[in-house]
């Protein structure tokens, strides 16, 4: 009996590429996720409510206290909120990751002969898409606070697809920081610490050259501050492309280069950290 | 008679602690192993090494003649693994748990679902299934656990304290499905603190202790060398120093007395012995509040194999 179902199960993997079996073990993964999450109603609650929060807060806190030149500060200050959001959600894959590694689910998925990669790339997708979710919670608040997209359809198309990117790339990052720290409450702590002066010091909220110049250096390079920069101009917000450093002038391109460096480096990192973590 | 496992001088250290020094085991196909010891002695470390989790410093390791630390990826096909503390989603249900792991195993779906009907079934349940984990008990999350792990067919499954922290009855389930699963030609290697339960399931025994072996053999071997089985008897205050000589001269070792409480450990049939004790306590006119025979102790195995108490030792 038992080796019937073993060669049923051999044949029926040699049936496929690896390149299926990842994929199929990916869905998998993420399917438990999105389950697991969606079960939960307080996350969800909480989930939900951050993003309108955070667009509220800063539109009519900071709103009338922020003077960015001629144009309101609310269409100004909704793409670089959706950014920081995005970028928010890196944290959740380090929490996550580092739940199921203290809770013995990981150690579980490491014995199983499914490919490995499967259980980082399960857990990037289902907060992918969780970003969806946020960018359109987001969207509908910006909207009825008087926010307007005035870029064109595909130019917001690409918008949004460019900050899902992004946050995907995050989200590999959160995962090698979920995976190196040693338990759940380090790894929220850890998963959001780095993630405050980077949204910070950028064009995210403050014109950069507001900043004592050694500061808006690194504002101008700082990853969030291209894809501000890309949303805005994506979405339609006026901005002078023709002054400031490399980054600022091409920031759709820079964007772009972004997102392909922080992948090409996190993700190997991550799945080879992935091999070796356990959970003591 | 071939070996499911079989490993040589697993060494593993964790920053200036020493997990494993040398460990060699052998486990014949079909039988069951038990890794005996208290916390901290290496068995989880052992476990985890076995299941490709861990690298281990040195040492070699064959699991049902696969190379693991080559091939640590055709390993994971024919193992299952149960931990020490049940790695089961308590957000999913009891049968979303199992079909994910099936699925996970590369299972076809159908067989994965077919495969996890029966598992619920044969672990009793059926009726659980659909609630989320966390309304589960302790009892029926292990048992889930060891679902998850057996959803694959392992060959050879590894269970890390599979019955630590549960309640008697559901104990006595887990042994009795443990045993199941030898007859239909599993072979386990289990890692255990109680004496009792080693002697209950495994073929063979390995005490280890600070990450080395310090004795292996059958149950019975094992109990001869420290000593047998226990006698323990409770007697008016001021008879203990009577009783004391004439345990001595029953038993087999040193009478350790706690107040009016005396054990002695007993080699041979211990129900004869605990005859013998009745009577010459009665014909000496001692009354008996309280008799008993009994297991050693860990602690006891402990003591006279290595001369010091089973400690705890957090790794």
């Amino acid at each position: 009996m038992s080796t019937i179902t073993k060669s049923v199960s051999a044949e029926y993997a040699a049936k496929h590429s690896k390149i299926y079996w990842l994929a199929h073990d990916s869905i998998i993964v993420a399917w438990r996720n999105l389950l697991q999450f969606y079960r939960n109603i307080e996350a969800l609650f909480f989930d939900a409510i951050q993003p309108i929060i955070f667009i509220l807060l800063f539109a009519f806190v900071f709103g009338g206290a922020i003077d960015v030149g001629d144009s309101s500060y609310r269409s100004f200050l909704i793409p670089g909120i959706f950014v920081q959001t995005i970028a928010f959600a890196g944290a959740s894959a380090s929490i996550g990751l580092n739940d199921d590694m203290a809770k013995g689910i990981i150690d579980r998925f490491r014995s199983l002969p499914m490919n490995p990669a499967a259980v980082l790339l399960g857990r990037t997708s289902s907060d992918l898409s969780r970003g969806v979710i946020t960018l359109i919670i987001m969207t509908i608040t910006g909207l009825a606070i008087g926010w307007r997209i005035t870029g064109g359809f595909f130019n917001a198309v690409a918008a949004y697809l460019l900050l899902l990117a992004f946050g995907f790339a995050m989200s590999w990052i959160g995962a090698l920081i979920g995976l190196s720290v040693s338990n759940p409450q380090i790894a929220s702590t850890a998963g959001f610490a780095w993630l405050f002066p980077l949204t910070f010091v950028s064009n995210a909220f403050v014109p950069t050259e507001s900043m004592p110049s050694w500061l808006q250096v690194f504002a101008e390079w700082n990853p969030i501050s291209s894809i501000v920069a890309a949303s805005r101009i994506l979405f339609g917000y006026p901005i002078d492309t023709s002054i400031g450093s490399f980054p600022m002038q091409n920031p759709v391109l820079m964007s772009v280069i972004w997102i392909v460096l922080i992948l090409a480096i996190f993700m190997p990192l991550a799945i080879r950290r992935f091999k070796v973590a356990t959970s003591r | 008679m071939s070996l499911a496992v079989e490993a040589k001088g697993l060494t593993k250290s964790y920053k200036d602690v020493k997990a494993l020094i040398g460990v060699d085991l052998e486990v014949p196909t079909g039988t069951i192993l038990g890794l005996l010891g208290p916390n901290g002695a290496g068995k989880t470390t052992t476990v985890r090494i076995l299941s490709t989790l861990l690298q281990p410093d040195a040492g070699s390791a064959l699991v049902a003649g696969i190379d693991i630390l080559k091939n640590p990826a055709q390993a994971r096909e024919i193992i299952g693994l149960s931990g020490q503390y049940a790695a089961v989603d308590e957000n999913l249900t009891g049968r979303e748990n199992l079909i994910m792991v099936g699925r996970l195993f590369r299972l076809p779906k159908n067989t994965a679902i077919k495969k996890c009907d029966e598992l619920l079934e044969k672990f009793n349940l059926v009726d659980a299934r659909d609630r989320v984990v966390k309304t589960y008990s302790g009892g029926m999350r292990r048992r889930l656990d060891l679902a998850s792990a057996l959803i694959g067919n392992p060959t050879v499954l590894f269970l890390d304290e599979p019955t630590t922290g549960l309640d008697p009855r559901s104990r006595l389930l887990m042994w009795g499905i443990i045993r199941d699963l030898v007859r239909d030609g599993t072979t386990v290697l289990l890692t255990t603190q109680y004496l009792e339960e080693a002697d209950q399931l495994a073929d063979k025994i390995m005490v280890i202790d600070h990450g080395r072996v310090i004795a292996e053999g059958t149950a019975n071997e094992l109990k001869r060398k420290v000593g047998g089985e226990r006698i323990e008897v409770r007697v008016p205050l001021d008879r203990v120093l009577e009783t004391q000589n004439l345990l001595r001269a029953i038993g087999s070792g040193e009478v350790s007395t706690d107040v009016d409480h005396l054990t002695v450990p007993v080699v041979g049939k211990g129900g004869t012995k605990v005859v013998e004790v009745v009577r010459a306590l009665d014909a000496a006119g001692i009354e008996i509040e309280e008799i008993q025979l009994r297991q050693p102790t860990l602690d006891e195995v402990f003591l006279t194999l290595t001369g010091h108490a089973a400690e705890e030792v957090t790794v």
